[in-house]
């Protein structure tokens, strides 16, 4: 389903952050990538959001090669996937409501069944009757698991995530790392970054080690 | 009907996002509403005036002078076809030579120079009072009576009323000038603002395009908050000549009183005051479709 063939990525500046990378990832499947930081995780995952574009090489989803989608297909392709981000990028003058709101606003989502998707998103990841809240009333966990909700409400077939466990108690990340289980049983392709692989060992899932910008 | 509702869903998160900041809101429309006040003020004093120098010229003379020599039959003659170019729309009064002498004799103290002269100096005159005319009747008659033949020389008096007109006219042409400029100044500061609602509302955008935002999914809402401001500012304007009107109603009446003038100094009409906001939304409109498209770019 997702497929890397040869991919390179440089930055302006001439900083190499992958390297010839071919990755096949099967429909359903969960794939973690570990490495280092500045190993090329986060950028793996911009490659398929197409929020960077490979120098060389392409990557295709369900054999479409979405590294040459034109900036007016973007808005379309990115809303198809759930996309977590290193930074939560939640909006904090909105209440949790509105913020796994923005993604069905955006895609023009009639209200009424918005808001029912919405309080199911929010249900789905444990924050069930925090409608209301503001981010800061929540706790480091509760605010990724909020950022998690946003990115499933449009119930996408691939979710990203980058690194989601960083910064969390223990505790927590097994918890957020235990949700991602949950989806991928539900039949979503999950391809997640950790510095921390242990973490989600007891899946077994498919492993992808990086090291200065290739595969081990 | 899809197009429509994509553009109140736009309306309602620029209103919300409007509502989420009330003082900084307020006083936007504040500003915009003190520039577009003044205009609309001045318009509306503009119309007053227009309907008062209406109603003053209601009633004007015109003095039409006969060469001394005309004779007594010409001067006849004259009175008839002078009647014959006001059809029904006014008088005529003859005032014979005769008769200015021996009013200008009943000015104590100016019969000595009389005496002095040779002979009756005056010429035959009549006056003609039409019931009510404009300015450019008013010319059209001067023109045609100096065309008469033995006329001398034909006076409007109402020249006045014409210089009015002319200061009105004049009235007009530098307030649509202010109006321009104000015009200008109200585009760029929905220009400014919308680039500070820009940059606050930074986080929201660059989100919104990891979600899947279209560009203009994303511009639409600060068109419509540029708009908003627009007419909330229209409407503060629209207010604050209301209050002008108020504050001027009682002293112009007084004013056209010593004139003996009936005069009720109206307030903006329903029309005007469709134009007025209209015009605010869409100046409103304007300077944040410049803005949104020099800034939007820059910023995510
Ligand atoms: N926008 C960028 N411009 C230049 N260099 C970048 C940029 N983003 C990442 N890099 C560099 O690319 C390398 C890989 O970065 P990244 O993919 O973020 O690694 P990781 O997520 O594994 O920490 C790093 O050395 C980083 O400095
Ligand atoms: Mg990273």
């Amino acid at each position: 389903m997702i497929r890397f063939e040869q991919v390179t990525k440089r930055y302006p500046g001439g900083h190499t952050a992958l390297e010839r990378v071919d990755i096949d990832i099967a429909r359903g499947e969960m794939v973690v990538v570990t490495g280092h930081s500045g190993a090329g995780k986060s950028t793996l995952l911009k490659l398929l959001a197409v929020l960077e574009r490979p120098t060389e090489g392409r990557v295709l989803v369900g054999g479409e090669n979405v590294s040459a989608l034109k900036r007016a297909a973007l808005p379309y392709w990115r809303r198809s996937i759930g996309l977590i981000m290193q930074d939560q990028r939640l909006l904090f003058d909105r209440s949790a409501f509105d913020n796994v709101m923005l993604p069905l606003s955006i895609s023009s989502h009639p209200p009424r069944e918005a808001a029912k998707r919405v309080s199911a998103a929010l249900e789905r990841v444990g924050l069930a009757g925090r409608e209301k809240a503001m981010p800061v009333e929540l706790s480091g966990g509760e605010q990724q698991r909020l950022t998690i909700a946003r990115a499933i409400v449009n119930r996408p077939q691939i979710l990203l995530a980058d690194e989601p466990t960083a910064h969390l108690d223990d505790a927590y990340a097994r918890d957020i790392a235990d949700l991602f289980r949950s989806f991928n049983e539900a039949g979503v392709t999950v391809l997640l970054t950790t510095h921390d692989g242990g973490l989600f060992e007891r899946y077994a899932p498919r492993r992808l080690s990086l090291a200065h910008g290739t595969l081990q | 009907m899809n197009w429509l509702r994509l553009q109140m869903r736009a309306g309602l998160r620029a209103a919300r996002q409007m509502l989420r900041q009330p003082f900084n809101t307020l006083l936007a429309a504040l500003v915009v509403g003190i520039a577009a006040a003044l205009p609309a003020t001045g318009y509306m004093l503009l119309g007053n005036l227009q309907r008062l120098a209406g109603t003053v010229s209601a009633a004007p003379e015109i003095s039409v002078f006969m060469q001394p020599a005309a004779s007594a039959d010409t001067v006849k003659d004259t009175e008839k076809k002078i009647r014959a170019l006001l059809a029904k729309d006014g008088r005529v009064e003859l005032i014979s030579r005769d008769t200015a002498l021996k009013r200008f004799r009943d000015n104590e103290g100016l019969s000595e120079i009389l005496d002095a002269l040779p002979e009756n100096p005056f010429a035959d005159a009549f006056v003609v009072r039409l019931k009510d005319a404009d300015a450019q009747r008013l010319e059209a008659l001067r023109s045609e009576l100096s065309k008469l033949p033995e006329v001398e020389h034909v006076q409007l008096d109402s020249d006045w009323a014409k210089r009015l007109d002319a200061l009105i006219a004049l009235g007009r042409q530098a307030l649509t000038m202010l109006a321009g400029v104000l015009g200008l100044g109200l585009v760029a500061v929905t220009f400014n603002t919308i680039r500070l609602q820009l940059l606050t509302q930074r986080d929201e955008i660059e989100v919104s395009r990891l979600l899947g935002a279209t560009d203009a999914w994303i511009r639409r809402p600060f068109h419509w908050f540029g708009a908003l401001q627009g007419l909330l500012g229209g409407v503060l304007a629209g207010l604050l000549a209301l209050v002008a009107t108020r504050m001027l109603a009682q002293p112009m009446g007084e004013l056209a009183g010593l004139y003996s003038l009936e005069f009720v100094l109206r307030p903006l009409a329903a029309l005007d005051w469709v134009v007025l906001l209209a015009l605010c939304a869409l100046l409103g409109w304007l300077g944040a479709s410049a803005s949104v498209r020099r800034h939007l770019s820059r910023i995510a």
